[in-house]
């Protein structure tokens, strides 16, 4: 744990306002708490200073009010960071990390297409993983909506 | 000004050189790539949102379905989160079976690669041995778990099923059938000149790129990275156990393919280890209905790769969020740049060698008698035996083939 306790104070000590926001939940585990405005301060620091140098893969979330974005990173002897923001429902906007990690673009396809959290900016490409006709208003994972039971097949020999 | 022109061609997302479904749509100068679009999502079917409305318990039979080649990897890596939040202290019996069970899905995934990988180049007598071997552990998974995909040998908490004493001799014989095997498979792919020139310099992916693209498994070992999670990230028995992590500095489809099958020796070096070293006990403890508020992310080394699940608790017997990261996804963006100015021709195998899932499963056949209008049920060796009489009545007859085979 050593290790981990060590990333979590100097972590505190170059950013001050995550004072109380980092948690070392195990063993190999951290969860951090940031705010939006400072997220990328933290995130590059932990790229370029910090080795977390994989990206495992991001999670969105419907938290009622908001929404939640996870990065999980990982570095070589194991160890993941977790770092979670907020995005207001008003204005569901989350800049792209494809700039650091060029495989981030499906997962943000992802949060787009699952979510409906509007990526800034990403390639012009195919949408993943809903199909081509999916409703550009609806957002499976989200809290309020609910899967709709299929319609009996037709019988057309009847 | 017509050798400037590039012909977009779009193959998939059904198509004959495809095993599943996704699509690619390939822009080509004369026979060289230009450029891939890869449109995936054909296989998607809601699992996270199934699982948010589902028990904790049936999440883990749903999860399981995810994929039919690696199955316990995401049924491990779910329950592993889970057990996180929850707090329980599984047994060390348990965590032994799920290994032992992990290492031979391990060993039946990168022998079905190896048949895919053999035929996809035109080597059709590697896919058939293969995969006449690979229903050696196949069995064995069979014997131990009842099934030989979806094993459902999980629970949360720990195991379903024990291993006793008979069972563990059993699969100390098929390991030792599944060794020598592959011994000469690797002989085979370190000194057959075809498969040595077919695929070496196919498929290129630099140390640097890998990372830069988050390669994993075999994909990123074979490009010199030494990175498992079963050394780096311990879960179930592994830090308990001795093996030694592959790579190989090739960086290409031939480097990939000595990676998985040196792997298969380090499997079958955990396994008789943990046989060995497994402690006798109880297999589970009481998992509560109710999984208190909390987080947790799991990782597993798939047979293809870092697996992630993170788990999402609320308190009620329902997960909040199930989110599942399997390991195409992280290796599909390798592809694009592997093929970059290669023949069209090699896009199936350096497709096939980030080993994409697809799923396979037969299990139990119901047969309604027409005559006696009762249903019967015909079961997997009763099956096989019946198949192998109908074909000797055709005049089809492998006895002797197979006396000839196993000699090899």
């Amino acid at each position: 744990m050593d290790t981990e306790n060590k990333i979590q104070q100097e972590l505190i000590s170059k950013f001050p306002y995550l004072d109380g926001k980092v948690k070392v939940q195990r063993v190999r585990r951290i969860f951090i708490e940031a705010e939006e405005a400072n997220f990328f301060e933290v995130f590059e620091y932990l790229i370029n200073s910090a080795g977390f140098v994989h990206l495992c893969t991001i999670t969105g979330l419907d938290e009622g009010a908001a929404f939640g974005v996870i990065y999980h990173l990982s570095e070589k002897t194991g160890i993941v960071v977790n770092i979670k923001i907020s995005i207001s429902k008003e204005k569901p906007v989350l800049k792209t990390i494809t700039p650091y990690f060029p495989g981030a673009e499906i997962y943000e396809r992802e949060l787009t297409d699952l979510l409906g959290l509007e990526i800034d900016t990403l390639p012009p490409g195919s949408r993943y993983p809903l199909p081509d006709d999916w409703p550009h208003d609806e957002f499976p994972l989200r809290k309020d909506w609910k899967p709709k039971e299929p319609k009996p097949e037709e019988n057309k020999n009847a | 000004m017509r050798e400037n022109k590039k012909f977009r061609i779009p193959i998939g997302p059904q198509h004959p050189a495809l095993k599943e479904p996704e699509s690619f749509s390939v822009a080509l100068k004369g026979e060289k790539i230009k450029g891939v679009d890869v449109r995936l999502g054909y296989n998607h079917r809601g699992i996270e949102k199934a699982c948010e409305q589902r028990t904790y318990v049936q999440d883990v039979y749903l999860i399981e379905r995810i994929c039919g080649i690696c199955s316990h990897t995401h049924s491990t890596c779910f329950v592993q989160a889970v057990e996180e939040i929850a707090g329980l202290a599984v047994p060390k019996r348990a965590l032994y079976i799920r290994t032992i069970i992990g290492e031979l899905e391990r060993v039946h995934s990168h022998y079905l690669w190896l048949g895919v990988a053999g035929h996809e180049i035109g080597f059709d007598t590697l896919l058939m041995y293969s995969w006449r071997d690979r229903e050696v552990v196949m069995d064995v998974l069979a014997m131990l778990t009842g099934n030989r995909v979806n094993y459902g040998i999980n629970c949360i908490g720990g195991v379903r099923r024990d291993i006793d004493e008979a069972q563990i001799t059993e699969v100390l014989k098929a390991i030792d059938i599944l060794e020598e095997r592959t011994k000469y498979y690797i002989d085979v792919a370190t000194q057959e000149t075809t498969i040595i020139k077919r695929l070496s310099g196919v498929g290129m992916l630099t140390r640097e790129e890998a990372l830069r693209l988050g390669a994993v498994g075999p994909t990123a070992r074979a490009s010199g990275i030494d990175y498992d999670i079963r050394q780096k990230d311990p879960y179930a028995a592994y830090a308990e156990l001795e093996f030694d992590v592959i790579t190989d500095n090739h960086c290409d489809v031939y480097g990939r393919t000595v990676v998985r099958l040196k792997e298969l020796m380090q499997s079958y070096r955990i396994i008789r280890q943990a046989l060995k070293k497994m402690p006798q006990g109880p297999i589970s403890v009481r998992a509560p209905r109710k999984i208190p508020a909390g987080e947790a992310i799991s990782r597993y080394e798939a047979p293809r790769g870092e697996d992630v699940h993170y788990v999402k608790s609320n308190g009620t017997e329902q997960p909040e969020r199930v989110k599942v990261r399997a390991p195409t996804l992280a290796n599909i963006r390798t592809v694009k740049y592997m093929l970059r100015d290669r023949y069209l021709a090699d896009m199936p195998i350096v497709i096939a060698a980030i080993d994409p899932c697809f799923s396979c499963t037969d299990r139990v056949v119901a047969l309604n008698n027409s005559l006696t209008k009762k249903r019967e049920v015909m079961e997997w060796q009763k099956l096989r035996s019946y198949s192998i009489e109908w074909y000797k009545k055709q005049g089809i007859d492998f006895t002797k083939l197979n006396k000839k085979l196993s000699s090899i």
